[in-house]
């Protein structure tokens, strides 16, 4: 192995540029000519979008849907049965459907001035009653987003278990309803396009804060009806994605329209309150659980209806049924039972649609079931974290197929809990807890376990019925005329190190260090097709595919250097950067010089593909690697303000094999603290007209380094049996199970009062009211049957 | 999220500011820190069409001590006070406040008397000068007038201030040697603005006693009750009257909140005895 291949804590390549801010990003580009463009979005949730009066004299400035002719809408439809379409307009048409919704866009040399223009344009709306709850938007008198389909569902899932003889017969049923709150992701930088028409390449150029520059290319041809190869998509410094920037977004067609249309550069940036009110799409679930569990805690079956709060739209490609489908898939988690039924409610709601965020639904589940894991618990009288590993799945067991049929490839998990517990140091918080805090604060410990399908494939996708399925993923690897290594790969960094990563990755196997490695990532001209980053896929799908390019380079070089070298291709041997054969060594700069400038050096059976390779990759079972983990939480709670401390925070993980612990262990505290902002802060409000309250970030609560806890990791390493390298995806963890195992912390601390949190997040007012309201009523019995 | 154009001034001296100020009638703000108005301004919330920066004028930024208070000018900052430059006639409550106020930056940039102007009721200085009974010294071309802060802040965000007056400096009372302050803060997060204040000086040297809930809907409510009660009988005299008063101030407000000002104004007691 190369000291600095797989394995290496290896400096990130990009971190020179961005600690010194000379990233570039949509807002730091420059161009002749540029103008800049400023969206009127609605100011209400629901109505009837009327005339749109464009200032006199600057009508040329102004567009909306009636300028964009021939444009199609996103239409993002899902193969599962019983999905109602929705057209989403780039720019609204005939009704406005959430506060925020792009209505006119508005040209300008400098931004300020595209606002002032859009302030002056006129639009009549005749408001309708919004529709903003997702349990009221089920009842059969509510408002319809659509009025077409009648109701408000865009899906409906069932999945129905056979767990009557359970019902009848489990001793102990938990019944629990839980709610998420809707979040922004807040990406340090928001979206950004700027788009430009290239007269020498005869192409539309698209320079886009994206994850998936080759699924936007896809995208824009439908909504702009031109041909695929007349677009590049060109992403630039990308400033965090988290899901946000995984799907095609509305500025983004209009934008390219304009380049298309105008033929002269165009920019739009999106600010923090367009982020904090058209942006607000993301974790609003709600969940009623009942849980049929044995005399000692063992679950037997799960009962769930799960609403998911979609918002107005369907997002292309993923649609707004793919988070009801990875609620419902993964709801189970990584436990061990047989009984299951779940229904789960895609509703149609007058907020911005639903989009994917790191962890997908995943982190609602885990909420949902670490909750009803630790009720169990108290119902039955006996320590969570014992009643959880036992409920787990066991290692003898692996690989497991799951009640939803999901394929949980390797593992330990109840040795993650147990060194969770060990690195707590459980026995001594229960002692803590027993002796009390001289300030009257209440401590509380709870845990979270999860296990993650990272880098679901094809069949999975396919399963979900989403417009674009991801296959296998490809890689270029070039070896220069003087022995450097070039990296092409479709799958774009938007801040997770890959080019540091795939550096490695191919260090790994030619030897060379990361810093005579040039890495191309995202660009549709200069890069094989990649769906993009998202679903922690990239290390496992980009990085296997670099292998394997790799690979394929090392054997077509050992050739050549066994013809220089006078031996067989079988005794050269790559080591420490240099070609090593029987009794001599070269430099990769001696091969490259070969094969481009001496051919007459070359052996007369070489590989006339030369040292070009473009290799592609897809793990042998391609139903996901399954990473897994659990966190542990100490908390304080002051039960006089509800205010929650977190003073100790445990992280035991499992991505497989590590690429770089320390852009694991990156990954893993980033994806941990916006869990902790979905546990404690985060949170888009909305009153009754479905006007958001929260479009500023004195409104809108992001956890700072004051309230984060100096996390501690401990690292497992289980190869995964089907990818390459037995690497599994990481991306995503960090931000799962933060908010089961904070409230499970908060509800054992406030176990003393008899209140019990089931809501986030577990803002002090939540925790005062809980606290009130059991102070209020009768000491109440958990719902145990005689 | 660009403000609508404006026009910029930076005024030589006070005679100018508040020439300026009169002269542009409604249409001027004076700009200070800029850690209120310049979101305000992002936000389109306000659309002067002239800034006056009064932050480097000297007049603004002087120190005057008498025997029985100090007089600070209007822009010195949040920072100045936390990093004690400047003296502190409160016994070190000032320095304290001044050290919770948002972060760092922010710190370093707003000011004394462009947070009294911008009278957010959640704001830190306005229930903590309350409390030690602080007047604000007022200027406009007219002349000078001194408010004393408990009738300069009239409502959320609206203070005594006419349209051509400026604040020059904010007068604050010395405690005596004797005397004992608490300043209690409940927010959610480090450098947030508060969700409940209680702000507690007892000075029996100069028969002085205020208790102070900050934070609700207007200005800083005075719980002159308690007070009394807290000069004549000390702390569990006092703290026998919270919950009563609190409930009078705030009637419409739910448990929660009520509950939060009551254990804000509590632990600001608990502060001044020892607990
Ligand atoms: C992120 C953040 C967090 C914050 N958290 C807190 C907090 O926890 N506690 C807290 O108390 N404050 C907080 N603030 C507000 C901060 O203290 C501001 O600095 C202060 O409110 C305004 O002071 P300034 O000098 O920046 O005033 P500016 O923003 O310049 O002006 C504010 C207003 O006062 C007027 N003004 C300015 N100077 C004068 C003058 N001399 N005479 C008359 N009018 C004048 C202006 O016209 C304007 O209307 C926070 C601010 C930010 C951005």
């Amino acid at each position: 192995m190369g000291s600095q291949g797989i394995g290496a804590r290896v400096r990130r390549k990009e971190d020179d540029r961005h600690l010194h801010g000379r990233g570039r990003f949509v807002g730091d580009m420059t161009m002749p000519g540029l103008r800049e463009v400023a969206f009127l979005r609605s100011p209400v949730a629901h109505g009837r979008l009327g005339a749109v009066r464009k200032p006199a004299g600057q009508e040329h400035l102004v567009f909306t849907s009636a300028d964009m002719d021939g444009v199609r809408p996103i239409l993002a439809k899902s193969g599962i049965p019983g999905f109602k379409i929705s057209d989403y307009p780039a720019l609204a048409k005939d009704k406005v459907r959430f506060v925020g919704e792009a209505v006119a866009m508005c040209v300008a040399r400098t931004r300020a001035e595209a606002e002032d223009l859009a302030e002056s344009v006129e639009i009549e709306i005749e408001e309708l009653l919004a529709v903003v709850d997702s349990l009221a938007a089920r009842e059969p008198q509510a408002p319809l987003v659509h009025e077409s389909w009648g109701d408000n569902l865009f899906l409906e899932t069932v999945a129905n278990g056979d767990i009557d003889d359970i019902v009848k017969r489990a001793p102990i049923v938990v019944k629990r309803e839980y709610r998420t709150a809707r979040q922004c992701m807040h990406p340090m930088e928001g979206k950004g396009v700027l788009a430009y028409w290239d007269h020498q390449a005869g192409q539309l150029v698209v320079c886009s804060s994206t994850q998936v520059p080759h699924m936007i290319r896809t995208g824009l041809s439908e909504c702009l009806g031109i041909e695929q190869r007349l677009i590049r998509v060109v992403p630039p410094d990308v400033g965090g994605g988290f899901g946000y920037k995984c799907v095609l977004q509305p500025e983004e067609v209009c934008v390219a329209w304009l380049a298309l249309t105008q033929k002269r550069p165009f920019r739009w940036v999106e600010d923090r309150r367009e982020h904090l009110t058209a942006g607000a799409n993301t974790r609003q679930h709600h969940y009623s659980v009942t849980a049929y569990a044995d005399e000692r805690g063992r679950l037997l079956a799960l009962d769930a209806e799960v609403t998911i709060d979609v918002g107005a739209y369907s997002v292309w490609p993923f649609t707004a049924g793919l988070e009801a489908a990875q609620a419902g898939g993964n709801l189970p988690g990584p436990y061990d039972f047989r009984g299951y039924r779940c229904r789960t409610y895609s509703v149609a709601t007058n907020k911005p649609p639903f989009t994917p965020y790191r962890g997908v639904a995943r982190t609602g589940v885990c909420f949902a079931i670490e909750l009803t894991i630790d009720a169990i618990a108290r119902a039955v009288g006996r320590e969570p974290a014992e009643v959880r590993e036992e409920n787990l799945v066991q290692a003898r067991d692996m690989p497991y197929d799951n009640v939803t049929n999901k394929h949980y490839d390797s593992g330990n998990y109840p040795e993650s809990l147990r060194r969770a517990v060990r690195m707590i140091d459980l026995p001594g918080v229960r002692a803590r807890q027993k002796r009390g805090e001289p300030d009257g604060q209440l401590v509380g410990v709870g845990f979270s376990t999860f296990t993650e399908q990272s880098a679901h494939g094809t069949k999975v996708f396919a399963a979900w019925g989403i417009p674009l399925v991801p296959g296998y993923e490809q890689a270029t690897a070039r070896l220069t005329p003087d022995g450097g290594l070039e990296l092409r790969a479709g799958i774009h960094t938007i801040g997770q190190g890959l080019e540091t990563t795939l550096s490695q990755v191919a260090s790994e196997i030619l030897t060379l260090p990361v810093d005579q490695i040039q890495v191309v990532l995202g660009d549709t001209a200069l890069t094989p097709y990649s769906t993009g980053a998202y679903a922690s896929r990239g290390m496992v799908m980009a990085g296997g595919a670099v292998s394997r390019s790799c690979e394929e380079l090392a054997r077509r070089i050992r050739h050549i250097a066994a013809h220089l070298m006078q031996c067989e291709a079988e005794e050269v041997e790559l080591r420490d950067g240099k070609i090593f054969g029987r009794n001599a060594s070269i430099s990769f700069a001696e091969v490259g010089r070969a094969w481009y400038l001496r051919p007459e050096q070359l052996p007369d059976d070489v590989d006339t593909m030369g040292l070009e390779v473009t290799e592609g990759f897809r793990p042998q079972v391609d139903t996901g690697a399954f990473t897994y983990a659990t966190h542990a939480a100490v908390v304080a709670v002051d039960p006089d303000t509800g205010l929650t401390r977190i003073l100790d925070y445990i992280i035991v993980e499992d991505c497989g094999r590590m690429v770089n612990p320390m852009i694991v262990e990156g990954q893993t505290f980033g994806g941990t603290a916006q869990g902790i902002g979905t546990a404690l802060f985060e949170e888009s409000t909305y009153d009754g007209a479905g006007q958001p309250l929260a479009s500023t970030l004195m409104d809108y609560l992001l956890p700072g380094p004051a309230e984060l806890p100096a996390m501690r990791i401990g690292h497992m390493e289980t190869p995964s049996p089907y990818t390459a390298h037995g690497i599994k995806g990481v991306g995503e963890g960090g931000a799962i199970a933060p908010p089961g195992a904070v409230v499970n912390a908060i509800n054992d601390a406030l176990r003393s009062l008899g209140a019990e949190i089931a809501e986030i997040p577990a803002t002090p007012r939540r925790v005062l009211d809980a606290i009130l309201a059991a102070k209020a009523r009768p000491k109440s019995e958990e719902v145990a049957r005689p | 999220m660009k403000p609508v154009a404006f026009d910029y001034e930076r005024a030589g001296n006070l005679e100018e500011a508040v020439a300026l100020l009169r002269r542009a009638d409604a249409g001027a703000k004076l700009v200070s820190g800029g850690q209120s108005l310049g979101p305000m301004l992002n936000l389109r919330l306000v659309r002067p069409e002239l800034l006056i920066d009064v932050r480097r004028l000297q007049s603004l930024r002087r120190v005057e001590e008498s025997d029985d208070r100090i007089l600070f000018g209007a822009a010195l900052t949040h920072a100045e006070f936390e990093d004690g430059e400047v003296p502190d006639p409160t016994g070190g409550l000032m320095r304290h406040v001044a050290g919770g106020i948002a972060y760092r930056a922010v710190r370093n940039r707003g000011t004394i008397g462009g947070s009294l102007a911008h009278a957010d009721p959640a704001a830190d200085w306005l229930s903590a000068l309350t409390a030690v009974d602080a007047a604000v010294q007022v200027r406009s071309q007219a002349g000078e007038r001194v408010i004393c802060l408990s009738d300069f802040v009239l409502g959320a965000f609206t203070t005594a201030l006419a349209e051509d007056e400026m604040i020059e400096a904010v007068a604050v009372p010395r405690l005596s040697a004797a005397s004992a302050w608490g300043y209690h803060k409940i927010c959610r997060k480090a450098g947030e603005f508060a969700d409940a204040i209680g702000a507690v000086v007892v000075d029996p040297e100069r028969r002085y006693c205020r208790v102070v809930m900050g934070a609700v809907d207007g200005p800083p409510v005075l719980l002159e009750e308690m007070a009394e009660a807290l000069a004549a009988g000390g702390a569990e005299a006092g703290l026998a009257k919270l919950d009563a008063a609190v409930e009078v101030a705030l009637p419409e407000a739910a448990p929660a909140a009520r509950q939060l000002h009551a254990v804000a104004v509590r632990r600001a007691i608990g502060q001044v005895y020892g607990r």
